[in-house]
């Protein structure tokens, strides 16, 4: 019972531990893998904002991006694939049935760029674009609505009254970081958009995806430069963000949280340290006669002292056990109860159970120390 | 005699050093104890015979004077070193038993070994307390912890304790202390067995009737051997039990 209440204090902390890192990694992975679905090494080129009488719009209300823009990206070094993007919501009718969704013109590559699958059928291609072709690839919201108990490749939904060809069915994606539902959109080539939906000549944003993470910030700079010399515009009338920025964005806080709920677990660490060291001193002195009657058959010091740091540090690692095992099952139970995936690296829980040997190290050392430094014959007396 | 001393004690002295008075505690005390030997150290409290008993047992180094335990210079000795001797040399049997209540009999007995040099694989350590219990006439009761014995019986698990390193020399301090008349005598005739078999035995005792059952007798007064003789007229531990038994007998308490 007594060693119980010693280990309480390792107990928590180290549960404390296992359970906040669990947590935050769980909630850090979740956001990575988000981030992730929106594409990898992804640059986006916003157009500027339009501002007409101190009323300013938000980013891609101007029209100052072109499809010449977009042609000119592609041809930078690094750049694997360019996609145009031009975004309306419609009024998207099939079998009977309507759905207003947002109608993306793209090209092929965008499947790519989003790091996004094709369920069934496939994208459009190159010669769909340069065609002006009436082909669409769907959501699995959009199927859903629109074919609830059919197949929706090779049927024809109408958009502006004109029949599009279903040639391809999306991967669901599921709700993104802002809760929107990914999987409710229809996507048309860039230059059917453009011709047949709407009139307009300029994009919304370009999708941009570089070679790798380590050369967005050159093709970054190479689209800044490259835009600015063709807008002839002193000021820069386009908005360059990456993928790496928003992940830093929303990991930094999650870390951020991490480190305090790790904090005030370590604190709690030391607290239990404390504790044992108590335990332990008041333990020598209650057994000072044991310590005296080992002595007096031929223990030598170092064999009291061995002897009392394998106590403290059995009750500390015993404490670490149930402390992991105490973390893990509480971030299982919050990941049940709450729906949040929690994930705990195997590190930590070396880190957690090496951390409280040492602490029983420690906060062992001087009680057993004390121990093998007490003189047999006094030890021997002590009532 | 012609055989070395397993106690050789050439004018040792103690002084306490507490507080601002120096207590000389043994004043100069040569002593000599031989193999197969049984000499009870007698005095009253404060005669000195605690002190000279944690000397004899290494437990403790004269201030002044020469001890050679077994031929071995003990005064010059470091701590580690000393307890290596403690651990061979001499078996301990004190008046409170001093066994660990948490474990049984046989763990006790176990102990000594579990600090002894050479590492004793564990099959030979309980090989070695269980004959030693035997000894004692403890082997049945093994398993037992300490609790569940008698004053008696504890006392026995010390003896089999003391005796498991195979020491040249059992010391006893008080063994009687705490134990009623018959089983006094008892323990006595433990102590007389182990002693016909070879074993060297001191034991400090301050009562009279029980230093009968040894064969010589030193007592001491203010740190200084007053008296050292043979024991006349030495008790034998199974006759004084079957006396005690016709008494008891008689007034109807066995």
């Amino acid at each position: 019972m007594r060693s119980l209440l010693t280990m309480l204090g390792v107990i928590i902390g180290v549960g404390a531990v296992i359970g906040s890192v669990s947590l935050t990694s769980g909630a850090t992975k979740q956001v990575e893998d988000q981030v992730s679905s929106l594409g990898s090494s992804v640059i986006t080129v916003f157009s500027g904002n339009f501002t007409s009488g101190g009323m300013r719009g938000g980013w891609g209300s101007a029209p100052t991006l072109t499809l010449g823009d977009a042609l000119a990206i592609m041809s930078l070094t690094n750049v694997v694939a360019v996609s145009p993007e031009v975004r309306d919501r419609q009024q998207v009718l099939a079998n009977g049935l309507n759905w207003n969704t947002q109608v993306l013109g793209e090209s092929p590559d965008y499947p790519q760029i989003r790091n996004w699958t094709i369920a069934e059928g496939s994208m459009f291609s190159d010669q769909d674009v340069k065609t002006l072709a009436k082909s669409a690839v769907i959501g699995k919201t959009v199927a859903d609505e629109l074919f609830p108990n059919e197949n929706p490749i090779g049927q024809t939904i109408r958009i502006r009254n004109l029949p599009f060809l279903v040639v391809g069915l999306l991967n669901s994606k599921g709700f993104n970081l802002f809760g929107q539902d990914q999987d409710d959109i229809v996507i048309v080539p860039y230059s059917s958009h453009m011709h047949r939906i709407t009139t307009r000549t300029f994009l919304n944003d370009i999708l941009v995806q570089a070679a790798n993470d380590k050369a967005i910030d050159g093709v970054q700079q190479e689209i800044t430069d490259t835009l600015l010399a063709r807008h002839r515009s002193k000021e820069q009338d386009f908005t360059v963000r990456n993928q790496l920025e928003l992940m830093q964005a929303v990991t930094a806080t999650s870390r951020a949280m991490g480190f305090l709920l790790a904090g005030v677990a370590a604190v709690s660490l030391v607290v239990g340290g404390i504790g044992i060291m108590n335990i332990m001193l008041v333990s020598v002195t209650e057994r000072t006669r044991e310590i005296g009657i080992r002595m007096a058959v031929g223990a030598r010091a170092a064999d009291i002292l061995v002897q009392f740091l394998i106590e403290a540090v059995t009750l500390s690692a015993i404490g670490g056990t149930i402390g992991i095992i105490g973390g893990v099952s509480f971030s299982k139970i919050v990941a049940y109860v709450r729906d949040m995936p929690t994930v705990t690296p195997v590190m930590w829980i070396i880190i957690a159970f090496i951390s409280s040997a040492l602490i029983g190290i420690v906060s062992g050392f001087y009680p057993a120390w004390k121990a093998s430094k007490l003189d047999p014959i006094d030890a021997l007396r002590y009532e | 005699m012609q055989t070395n001393p397993v106690i050789k004690l050439d004018e040792i002295h103690k002084v306490y050093h507490t507080g601002e008075v120096d207590v000389h505690a043994v004043r100069g005390i040569t002593l000599n104890i031989f193999p197969g030997e049984f000499v009870a150290i007698m005095g009253s409290s404060g005669s000195g015979k605690s002190t000279l008993m944690n000397m004899i047992g290494g437990l403790d180094r004269p201030t002044d004077g020469k001890y050679l335990l077994d031929g071995i210079d003990i005064s010059t000795l470091n701590r580690d070193t000393l307890a290596d001797v403690r651990n061979e040399k001499i078996g301990f049997v004190f008046q409170g038993f001093n066994l660990l209540s948490r474990t049984s009999a046989r763990e006790n007995v176990e102990m000594p070994m579990l600090y002894h040099r050479h590492r004793i694989p564990a099959l030979e350590q309980h090989k070695r307390a269980m004959s030693s219990l035997e000894l004692v006439g403890l082997g049945q009761r093994a398993d037992h912890h300490p609790n569940q014995l008698s004053g008696g019986q504890q006392q026995r698990v010390a003896i089999a304790r003391a005796l498991v390193n195979q020491p040249t020399l059992l010391l006893a301090d008080e063994p009687t202390g705490n134990l009623d008349t018959q089983t006094s005598i008892e323990i006595m005739g433990v102590f007389q067995k182990l002693n016909d078999q070879g074993i060297t035995i001191v034991m400090v005792t301050h009562e009279l009737d029980i230093a009968r059952y040894t064969k010589r007798m030193v007592i001491l007064r203010d740190g200084k051997i007053v008296t050292d003789e043979a024991v006349q007229n030495r008790s034998v531990a199974e006759k004084e039990l079957q006396k005690l038994r016709a008494a008891q007998q008689a007034v109807k308490l066995g």
